[in-house]
């Protein structure tokens, strides 16, 4: 009697625990973890709950990704990958090259992504022809921020060339105002960078220099000439600016001790978040010059093991490109939804200004990915080139030998 | 069988850690020796392809800085710590008042960890908020402090920060030399009527030598490995100014997936670590045989 009792309980729990798992699974490798985008996820989490999976969640803060990738490297040396990680641009190639991604395409062609993503947005979440990653958000990166009050007793419009920057921050400078509100960071250096040679190369050159790394194009005169820039805006830039966080400058914008900020379209976030309206209290503006740096946050997919857990990344491929995942999502984030047919009533104007020059770009050939955010070069070279521009900012370095400078490390980092 | 526990027990007892330091030190050393002379990035790969990472290393400028500031920050930190450590020992030793108290003010910088440091000495040296501000705000208006945010000087600023943090400490080590020079020989001396800095110089700090050659290895050491008290001070900036070996292997394995020039740089700086212990344990060895 009292054995046949063991044997129905071991039975019954056999049937429950096959039952907890017999629905999707899926366990997410990502770095959202701060106030806004901590609840971006939460949107994706309860979602997928809602279409009957069970979500593990794997949060890894800090250093920007880092922590995560350090996370991700064990996970996968193990042989024990997590079902879907938050990756971007050429870093889901280079995993794709280690042979731990997988393939996707069945949920992509039936859900129809390549009608509704942008190519080149495409393009990214694209491994050899097959679709092995899903797309999240689009941030813009060239932005420039204004405060509109500033501007306006200063009687400046929204600058349109860097000329007409220069002159409205010589202007700004004669009134006592920073013209340019910066923070000493390697990336924030290179953020700056690469919207003043969007601006001044054109997307032709920016490709050219940046995705082909052609070493004509990055000892081009042109190159020089946009060096010779960043020295000039160097010097609108407060003396204080070494390592000041990006929204202590966008702070600076909003209080009226600076004029402008060259920042991607979070910096939107913290205006927001202070209760100013765009418009109103702040402007919005492509950087001067034709174009559009994108920023596209993504989940890969990786290999692994057991129907459950395939179904899981299925279904959250799908929830993820789903319109209601990328419309709540990017409320929230501040970025627009990756795909096109996303209906944007309620969004701000900077998001509906950057959706009409994201499709607009698409056509003329112009959308292009953000170097200095890891889109469109691996770590290595992108690195590569941060040295030098954060080293020809921060020092009295030439114009000349900051572009020799920048062939070398490029030549040396590949 | 007493007899034989009491014969082995020492390298029973020893052995796991002896296994655990041969795997997780001298196993990875060999292994990221190995993994320096190949051209992994992502994730290690075994094929080795030469000497191309330590090639791809000597031509970065970005490491000429990091060794550059390496050199000036360790003379620098391990000079001005024992010269102040020794002089704020000297100046304990003369049987004060409150000693017990102002011993401990001193060593606490050392309690500390040195992402506190970093980041207090951060705001204290930082133009807008710190020093420069404050001097400013009573009516120096020339006055400049601005290391922290001048590439030139930020190592030097990073110094400072280290110095603070370390000198209490090599105090402590030197106060522990100086009480424990024989009295005998300082009474004598002062019996025959020589000046007190002679009796210094001649015979207390010559007396101290092993404490010079510890409190050197200690602050030695810790300049080497340096990496949080940059990252937290100026985060290597501005632009890369303040980079030291540490922070660039750091960037390159973690940051940038180039798992095979960061490795080479873990070479590079073992070397360094070798060529100051290596000779300092071989005169340890030597005076034993002797």
């Amino acid at each position: 009697m009292k054995k046949s009792v063991f044997a129905t309980a071991a039975v019954a729990s056999i049937v429950a625990s096959n039952m907890a798992v017999a629905g999707p699974e899926a366990e997410v490798l990502h770095w959202w973890t701060s106030g806004g985008e901590a609840k971006s996820v939460a949107v994706l989490q309860s979602e997928f709950a809602d279409n009957g999976g069970t979500w593990t969640d794997m949060p890894v803060a800090g250093g920007g990704g880092d922590a995560a990738m350090t996370a991700l490297r064990a996970r996968v040396l193990s042989g024990n990958a997590p079902t879907a990680v938050q990756l971007k641009g050429p870093a889901i190639q280079e995993w794709y090259e280690e042979g731990v991604l997988a393939d996707i395409s069945s949920v992509a062609e039936a859900e129809g992504w390549a009608d509704v993503l942008p190519a080149s947005i495409a393009g990214h979440m694209k491994c050899e022809g097959t679709w092995c990653a899903a797309p999240v958000n689009v941030h813009r990166i060239d932005w420039i921020w204004a405060n509109a009050d500033v501007l306006k007793s200063n009687d400046i419009a929204m600058p349109t060339t860097w000329a007409e920057f220069n002159a409205a921050a010589d202007k700004l400078m004669a009134a006592g105002i920073i013209p340019l509100a910066h923070g000493g960071q390697a990336w924030q250096d290179a953020t700056v960078f690469e919207a003043v040679a969007l601006g001044i190369g054109g997307p032709e050159f920016f490709k050219k220099a940046f995705v082909e790394l052609d070493m004509d194009t990055l000892k081009s005169d042109t190159m020089v000439e946009i060096f010779d820039q960043m020295r000039t805006l160097r010097g609108y830039v407060d003396s204080n600016f070494a390592g000041r966080d990006w929204n202590l400058a966008t702070a600076m914008v909003m209080n009226g001790e600076a004029a402008f900020q060259i920042m991607g379209d979070w910096a939107k976030g913290e205006f927001i978040a202070a209760g100013k309206v765009p418009g109103q209290d702040f402007l919005c503006a492509s950087t001067p010059g034709e174009g559009y740096l994108y920023n596209v946050d993504s989940f890969a997919m990786f290999n692994v093991d057991g129907d459950d857990k395939k179904a899981g990344q299925d279904l959250l491929a799908k929830l993820i490109v789903g319109q209601n995942f990328q419309k709540v999502f990017n409320l929230n984030k501040g970025s627009i939804p990756a795909r096109v047919d996303v209906a944007l009533d309620e969004f701000d104007s900077c998001a509906h200004t950057s959706a009409k020059d994201m499709n607009a770009s698409n056509e003329a050939g112009s959308l292009l990915p953000s170097y200095a955010h890891g889109m469109a070069l691996r770590g290595a070279q992108a690195g590569a080139i941060t040295d030098v521009v954060t080293a020809h900012f921060n020092s009295d370095m030439s114009s000349a030998d900051a572009v020799e400078m920048l062939a070398n490390s490029v030549a040396n980092s590949l | 069988m007493t007899e034989w526990l009491e014969r082995h027990m020492p390298k029973m007892v020893l052995a796991p850690s002896f296994v655990a330091i041969l795997i997780f030190v001298y196993g990875f050393i060999f292994w990221t020796a190995w993994v320096s002379f190949t051209r992994s990035k992502l994730l290690p790969k075994y094929e080795i392809k030469g000497l191309i990472q330590y090639e791809r290393l000597f031509a970065s400028p970005r490491w000429d800085t990091a060794m550059d500031n390496l050199f000036i920050f360790g003379v620098l930190f391990i000079v001005i710590s024992m010269v102040l450590g020794l002089l704020l020992a000297i100046l304990l030793d003369q049987k004060i008042r409150a000693e017990g108290a102002l011993r401990t003010i001193y060593l606490y910088p050392m309690a500390l960890s040195m992402i506190v440091t970093g980041t207090a000495w951060k705001w204290i040296m930082n133009p807008g908020l710190g020093i420069e501000a404050t001097v400013r705000g009573w009516g120096f208006e020339n006055f400049a402090f601005d290391w922290v945010v001048n590439p030139d000087r930020a190592i030097y600023a990073v110094v400072i920060a280290a110095v603070w943090q370390a000198s209490g400490f090599v105090m402590a080590l030197f106060l522990a030399g100086l009480r424990g020079v024989d009295e005998e020989i300082i009474k004598a001396a002062q019996v025959d009527g020589i000046p007190t800095w002679r009796i210094y110089s001649a015979i207390i700090i010559p007396s101290m030598a092993p404490i010079f050659l510890s409190a050197f290895i200690v602050l030695a050491h810790l300049a080497i490995k340096s990496f949080d008290l940059v990252i937290a001070l100026t985060g290597g900036g501005p632009g890369y100014a303040t980079d030291l070996p540490a922070t660039y292997m750091y960037a390159m394995a973690f940051s940038r997936g180039d798992i095979g020039q960061a490795a080479s740089s873990a070479m590079v700086m073992m070397g360094v670590v070798f060529a100051i212990v290596v000779p300092y344990l071989y005169s340890e060895l030597r005076a034993k045989h002797d």
